[in-house]
């Protein structure tokens, strides 16, 4: 189909699942069926507030195919740049709130033999979704959530319907758990890690040091690291030079003087964004420039990169 | 919708197929300008365009019985033109929902699609067909899912799997090809499958184009023109029927080299597909003789000198090498200039 980049979403019912984590069920807002979702797929959704608006990303953990609702995740972050504070403390039922329809950055691979899925914390996300697709289906799968000693309780609740399959760690003991469950599993195995930064550097570390193949091993991180120094942007093309504030990003900043420009994850991992650099050097953040293309310094990612001198001047 | 002959006779035989003056009119011409390289020459596939083929999502023309008459031949023949790998049922799925909501919403006085729930009831008036049917439940069709809709569209369509930051071609309908053979490549990856094709590799078009298409986003497809050149309105010039229709290049003369010459044009779509994250590729098949094709002024006098200027490695790859004179000499060149587009700049004939 075709169909509109942006739609809008009516939040049909929001759940606290914990103190910090709140469930939001979404549906179409004009009332039809969604877009059916592929597993490990995410919205970017467009969250009003006050004095600014938030374009943050957030990954669907319901059933895939799914078309009455998707169900998101948030968890509330303190210190964050404001986004999911916002969805806790000003997203109700009944508010409609725009969004991307589903992009994937995380799809299981179909030619995998069996799939290892390895969560930290709100990492599950994804996960969520990748099990209800593999439950019940030909290959065989597991799931291991590490988690904090006060939210076990919190995601064996959320797993249960995975018994036999999901099992929740506690915290302690990461780096021999992870070669644990990775050490025994068979030729054509896939393995699929979302979590802080730490334990997906873990998981890939060690698969790659037990032999595991490039291709199987599978990770996501939506991390917020586009925060950092204020610079300033001259857009040459608009003629217009901005200021990114520390908790902004390039894009947002872009953005915020109604410039028009590409993008798609909002993570670094999709490439959509990507713009000439006319002078000045990129502070590079995202997973698609490659090595060559990072030292040239003629190419930025506006989403998550930043700037290394005071200036940038951009091709937009 | 007319029927103005049957397949047996349109794309074997006598050659019976012949394109409308409206049909002439709405066909897809390839060249934006008066030369011919390849690029990466991908746009939005929205509704809307230079030619009537870009309005739909999928595009039904006047040949559209014939054509679905002329697939169930070849398959009749060789059942093996269509084939999917095991692992992409919940693609096959998709293609079934993309193709028959689009074809219902695009053309309701040929289509139509009722759902419950899982259960759907699907009609199509132009084959008379009306089935019904549990979505997501194979067996409930008399058809794979895939097979079952491909055999009810124009043009071929295959299934690409993404993994490994590659593509996979993992399925197919490939009954309309321009000498390629699914049967060969099924599995391969995506700079396997484009092994052959010259130039491109060393320009970096396939690098840059498979980068693109793994974050090709759903909702927003995208097409592109391709074109070849065909002895007989042929549809099938696949290499399993190299004997058949490979000969024919030899049967041109300056005599009938309008009626026998073929300009044949692709609209290649892709979609990203929703559940699987697949992506189809449909590679829909427009024939026109050169003696059609000169009725409008501009295509002749461009396609003049788009063959005048092709790179000899094109022209070897394409197979035109024979009979590219003859074409040359017979598409007049009046020395006129030709506006940039595709657009036939005429409104009848």
């Amino acid at each position: 189909m075709i169909v509109p980049s942006q739609i809008p979403y009516r939040v049909r019912e929001v759940e606290k699942l914990s103190p910090t984590l709140k469930r939001f069920y979404l549906e179409a807002a004009d009332g039809g069926a969604l877009p059916p979702s592929s597993a490990g797929a995410h919205v970017v959704l467009t969250i009003p507030g006050v004095h600014r608006t938030w374009k943050n990303a957030y990954s669907i953990s319901s059933t895939p195919g799914e078309r009455e609702s998707y169900s998101i995740i948030v968890r509330r972050v303190l210190n964050s740049r404001g986004g999911s504070v916002q969805m806790h403390e000003g997203v109700t039922a009944g508010d409609v709130i725009n969004g991307a329809v589903p992009h994937n950055l995380f799809a299981l691979s179909r030619a995998g033999r069996k799939h290892v899925l390895i969560a930290g914390g709100i990492g599950i996300t994804p996960l969520l979704s990748h099990a209800a697709a593999l439950h019940g289906g030909e290959a065989p799968f597991e799931l291991h959530q590490f988690s904090s000693k006060a939210e076990i309780p919190v995601f064996e609740r959320l797993l249960g319907v995975y018994a036999g399959h999901a099992q929740v760690h506690g915290p302690g003991g990461e780096a021999e758990a992870v070669e644990a469950i990775l050490t025994h599993q068979p030729l054509g195995a896939h393995v699929y890690v979302c979590g802080p930064p730490l334990l997906i550097e873990l998981v890939v570390r060690t698969a790659e040091q037990l032999g595991w193949p490039t291709a199987a091993i599978h990770h996501e991180s939506f991390g917020d690291h586009s925060a950092g120094a204020p610079f300033t942007a001259m857009l040459a093309k608009s003629k217009i030079e901005i200021a990114v504030g520390p908790d902004q990003s390039l894009l947002e900043a872009i953005e915020a003087v109604g410039v028009q420009a590409p993008y798609l994850c909002r993570g670094g991992a999709c490439g959509q964004c990507m713009t000439r650099v006319i002078a000045g050097e990129p502070d590079h953040r995202d997973d698609v420039l490659t090595p060559e293309e990072r030292a040239a310094g003629e190419l930025i990612m506006t989403c998550v990169s930043r700037a290394k001198t005071p200036r940038l001047v951009l091709d937009l | 919708m007319n029927k103005p002959y049957s397949a047996d006779t349109a794309f074997r035989g006598k050659f019976a197929y012949k394109n409308s003056d409206a049909g002439i009119l709405r066909f897809p011409f390839p060249f934006a300008e008066d030369g011919y390289m390849y690029s990466v020459n991908i746009e939005p596939h929205v509704r809307g365009g230079p030619s009537e083929a870009f309005h739909h999502v999928f595009d039904v023309d006047e040949h559209y019985v014939a054509e679905c008459e002329e697939r169930a031949i070849v398959l009749a023949e060789d059942p093996a033109r269509c084939q999917v790998l095991p692992h992409m049922m919940q693609a096959q799925w998709d293609t079934l929902e993309l193709m028959m909501e689009s074809l219902a919403e695009d053309y309701p006085e040929h289509f139509s699609l009722e759902k419950e729930g899982d259960r759907w009831t699907w009609t199509n008036r132009l084959l008379d067909i009306r089935d019904s049917f549990t979505f997501g439940d194979a067996l409930s069709l008399p058809y794979e899912p895939f097979e079952y809709i491909t055999r009810q569209g124009q043009g071929d369509f295959t299934l690409q799997d993404q993994r490994n930051d590659n593509l996979f071609l993992d399925g197919g309908m490939v009954t309309t090809q321009a000498d390629w053979s699914l049967n060969f490549d099924l599995g391969m990856s995506f700079h396997e499958w484009h092994g052959p094709v010259p130039k491109a590799h060393e320009m970096g078009v396939f690098d840059r184009a498979l980068k693109f298409l793994l974050r090709l986003p759903y909702g927003r497809p995208v097409r592109r023109l391709n074109w070849t050149m065909t002895i007989n309105p042929r549809l099938d010039t696949s290499p399993e029927n190299y004997s058949v229709w490979g000969p024919d290049r030899a049967t041109v003369t300056p005599e009938n080299v309008g009626e026998k010459v073929h300009l044949r044009v692709e609209v290649q779509t892709l979609f990203r597909l929703p559940r699987s994250n697949a992506i189809l590729f449909g590679i829909r098949c427009y024939l026109i003789s050169l003696a059609e094709l000169s009725r409008v002024p501009k295509w002749r006098r461009r396609l003049h000198r788009v063959l005048q200027g092709l790179d000899p490695a094109l022209q070897d790859y394409k197979g035109l090498v024979r009979y590219r004179p003859m074409a040359i000499d017979y598409l007049v060149d009046d020395g006129a200039p030709t506006s940039p587009g595709i657009q036939s700049d005429l409104t009848s004939l």
